[in-house]
């Protein structure tokens, strides 16, 4: 009823094939990005901005940055959280060295950083596959810890060993540092997640995205059809490492405000961003979404929600309930809906297309 | 159209959350508690939150307040997990709370440059950033009794008394048990400063997170290297598990002086009796016979006010929440001495920091003689550099087992100085101390 699509004829190729072919879906997204960049600026508190909706941000980027070498080209990678570290050690040694260069273009930098650092570690996955893989890259995920905390360099020989974010301007506002308010460092980081989202449903819908796929599906088949492996792996791992990368150093500039980096790019964020994607949707941008959404809003939402409207949770059993609730969801995903949050979402938008009268 | 309006729903559901919360009734003070009853650390952390919690409860049970201001005390569990402390602190921020305390090096770091925008203070009591103890740069961050580098610096004098004297430890070996993170690798410079002036040889043996209960190696190293003191910069599983090691390798437990954050009785507790003799830094007694511990017992406990079992109370950790928690009340305290004010504010707490002068006389009125030792703070020095004393275990409790003893200061104030002005140079926005100073009063 609301979501017909009768009526609606593509007189072209590039309609056909547009990535919102529906009326109603282009509405949508434009709805969103209105609430996002017009509304929750002017009618969030603090609060609901920069616990929220800025951490929400930073990990779509990040589960996208995974769900394009994981979901999309079937390489389980264990070394999102180090690649992230990467980015925003990047990000900090870049702009404590040329400190009069714009914060944004140092921050879409450190993306390469870790891009070029992640295709080094994607190499093995020529030889190697599945869980082998996965220890693979959980060898990068150590060895670089081990850098962020062993190598004073990249923390500038600071004696807490910790990131500090300097103070830094856009067009005059502050952006980071203590003294930017949550709003422009969310408007900022709304503008970064937007272009790159638009740029990977570029890549992803595009050639590239398709031997991307081509991979996943049967690399032998693909191999056959004049897929060259390696290259496409290695761009695979260094366009996630990009958007992990990019992810992190958001994350230090924009979100936490420096801090010890170490402890913020450990395993424990790798996995928290695998559940995400596998939440989410494998091989799905609109679940990357999804999942940030859900892995980030599910614990605020138990341990400051029920208090606020009036059942009193003690914030250590929100805690655990919140440790058993995940622990359930991905146990659920993975039995029920191994394509997660994405594929519910299709089904039903499948059900609204034929509502009220299924045929 | 359904994923809009769920996410509009969530996002509904949530601003209402973050607005909705009750606004503070004007005639209370608001203390937040970053505590951390889950996750790996919660074995320290649990006996720190309820010795906190208690003090203040006693202190709203018998005197109904401070200067006849409840306190409104709420917990925020942050699970010793930066993300969530700063969740913790975004989401308390509005209610007009007058002092954070972090409770974890990561979130300290994290709440620095903030405080001086928000106008909050950050009492990181003996943790944090040592360089943070320089109130001029730090006018918002107070580190009292003393920093770790104090502490380092107490465990070479208390060497070099045990030895007897400091030109004996020329050709010693001393090494450092640390957490390969920020808060173990803190003691460093001051240990390496000391070991050139005194001319002994400094053996560091990191301690990476993920192998806390893991040490053999290091263990096996330090019995290769034939160390003759270490001291032990740990938290959480890290300190059970080295002490059990050091009994393993039959290390003279007397040689074993942890930081005052490797003093929980279950630390030692896990050497069971080879663990007797464990030393620790420490800046209060332990033990329940003091009358302020008195009071919490019969005031909180005994009322069912406190998740503590009775038992706990008086253990060291206990006593460490139950200190803390002195320190935020005087600062309260003297800060409505100062403004006058009954309900006083953030600002004003800053104030009575600066101005905190803990007497013997005031000790003994709180019912803590004996308990803690006379404490000051002032404009320039944040930590205080207070004296700080060595505790023994005796297989069933800590027992002082050194006199108070003076950190040494011409040694650790310029290298706090030297790295406070570091920090604040690698900071192009650091803000100039915009507060004035405050008298001792």
């Amino acid at each position: 009823m609301f979501y017909r699509e009768a009526g609606q004829f593509k007189k072209s190729y590039a309609a056909d094939m547009a990535v919102f072919p529906i009326l109603q879906d282009r509405i949508g997204i434009a709805v969103i990005l209105f609430i996002a960049a017009v509304v929750i600026p002017l009618t969030g508190s603090t609060f609901f901005i920069s616990s929220v909706m800025i951490p929400f941000l930073v990990f779509s980027l990040a589960a996208m940055g995974l769900n394009i070498v994981t979901g999309y080209t079937g390489l389980i990678s264990l070394g999102t959280g180090a690649f992230m570290g990467v980015g925003a050690f990047a990000c900090y040694k870049l702009t404590t060295i040329f400190p009069n260069v714009n914060i944004i273009i140092w921050i879409i930098a450190s993306g390469a950083f870790s891009a070029a650092i992640g295709a080094a570690f994607g190499l093995p996955s020529l030889r190697i596959k599945g869980f082998y893989l996965a220890v693979a890259t959980l060898a990068a995920q150590f060895f670089l810890e081990w850098c962020f905390v062993r190598v004073p360099w990249l923390y500038n020989y600071s004696a807490s060993g910790a990131i500090q974010v300097p103070q830094r301007t856009l067009f005059g506002v502050v952006i980071t540092g203590a003294n930017a308010s949550p709003t422009t460092r969310y408007m900022v980081l709304l503008g970064v997640v937007v272009l790159l989202t638009w740029v990977a449903s570029n890549i992803l819908h595009g050639r590239v995205g398709r031997t991307f796929m081509a991979v996943r599906d049967m690399d032998i088949a693909a191999e056959l059809m004049g897929i060259r492996l390696l290259p496409a792996k290695l761009l695979a791992f260094a366009l996630s490492s990009f958007y992990c990368g990019v992810a992190g150093a958001v994350m230090m500039f924009l979100w936490y405000g420096g801090g010890e980096a170490a402890d913020a790019f450990n395993i424990r964020q790798s996995f928290n961003i695998l559940f995400m994607v596998i939440i989410g949707g494998l091989g799905s941008l609109i679940g990357c979404f999804m999942g940030a959404a859900l892995l980030n809003i599910v614990p605020i939402i138990l341990k400051f929600g029920l208090p606020a409207i009036g059942i009193a949770v003690a914030s250590e059993t929100a805690e655990h309930l919140n440790h058993l609730l995940v622990g359930g969801l991905i146990i659920f995903f993975l039995i029920v809906e191994p394509h997660g949050l994405a594929r519910l979402w299709q089904i039903t938008k499948q059900k609204l297309r034929t509502w009220p009268f299924p045929y | 159209m359904k994923k809009y309006l769920t996410m509009t729903a969530l996002a509904a559901v949530t601003t209402l959350a973050a607005t909705a919360m009750p606004a503070q009734a004007q005639d209370s003070i608001y203390v937040p508690l970053l505590t951390y009853r889950t996750g790996p650390f919660a074995g320290s952390g649990i006996h720190i939150a309820n010795g906190m919690h208690d003090y203040l409860q006693m202190l709203n049970q018998r005197d109904g307040g401070i200067g006849g201001v409840k306190i409104a005390i709420e917990e925020c569990e942050t699970g010793y997990d930066t993300k969530k402390g700063v969740e913790c602190y975004e989401s308390t921020k509005g209610k007009n709370p007058v002092v954070y305390n972090p409770y974890s090096t990561g979130i300290t770091l994290q709440l620095i440059p903030k405080a001086a925008v928000d106008k909050v203070p950050v009492l990181s009591m003996a943790y944090g950033l040592s360089a943070a103890a320089d109130g001029t740069n730090f006018p918002w961050i107070f580190n009292p009794p003393a920093t770790y580098w104090d502490g380092a610096s107490v465990f070479i004098k208390h060497v070099a008394a045990v030895e007897g004297g400091l030109e004996k430890l020329r050709g010693k070996t001393i090494g450092l048990v640390h957490l390969d993170a920020p808060f173990g690798k803190e003691p460093i410079p001051v240990l390496e400063a000391m070991a050139k002036k005194y001319e002994f040889t400094l053996k560091l043996y990191p301690v990476p997170a993920a192998q806390m209960q893991n040490q053999g190696s290091v263990w096996l190293s330090i019995r290769r290297d034939r160390v003759d003191w270490i001291y032990n910069q740990g938290w959480g599983a890290m300190n059970p598990t080295a002490v059990k090691e050091a009994v393993k390798n039959n290390f003279p437990m007397d040689k074993l002086v942890g930081v005052w954050w490797a003093g929980g009785d279950d630390d030692a507790r896990a050497g069971e009796a080879g663990a007797k003799g464990y030393k620790t830094l420490n800046f209060h007694n332990t033990g329940n016979t003091f009358p302020v511990m008195q009071d919490i017992l019969k005031h909180v406990i005994d009322k069912n006010l406190s998740q503590a079992k009775r038992e706990q109370v008086g253990e060291n950790l206990y006593n460490r929440g139950v200190y803390n928690s002195m320190l935020i009340a005087e600062a309260i305290r003297t800060a409505q001495k100062i403004t006058g004010k009954k309900a006083v504010n953030g600002e004003d707490v800053r104030r009575g920091f600066e101005a905190l002068n803990i007497t013997e006389a005031r000790l003994k009125e709180m019912g803590m003689e004996g308990f803690a030792n006379p404490m000051k703070i002032t404009c320039e020095d944040h930590s205080g550099q207070n004296k700080v004393f060595v505790s023994q275990w005796d297989g069933t409790k800590y027992v002082k087992a050194s006199d108070w003893m003076d950190p040494i200061k011409d040694v650790v104030r310029p290298l706090i100085e030297a790295e406070a002005k570091e920090y604040v140079s690698k900071d192009a926005g650091w803000p100039k101390r915009a507060v004035a100073c405050e008298k001792a009063s």
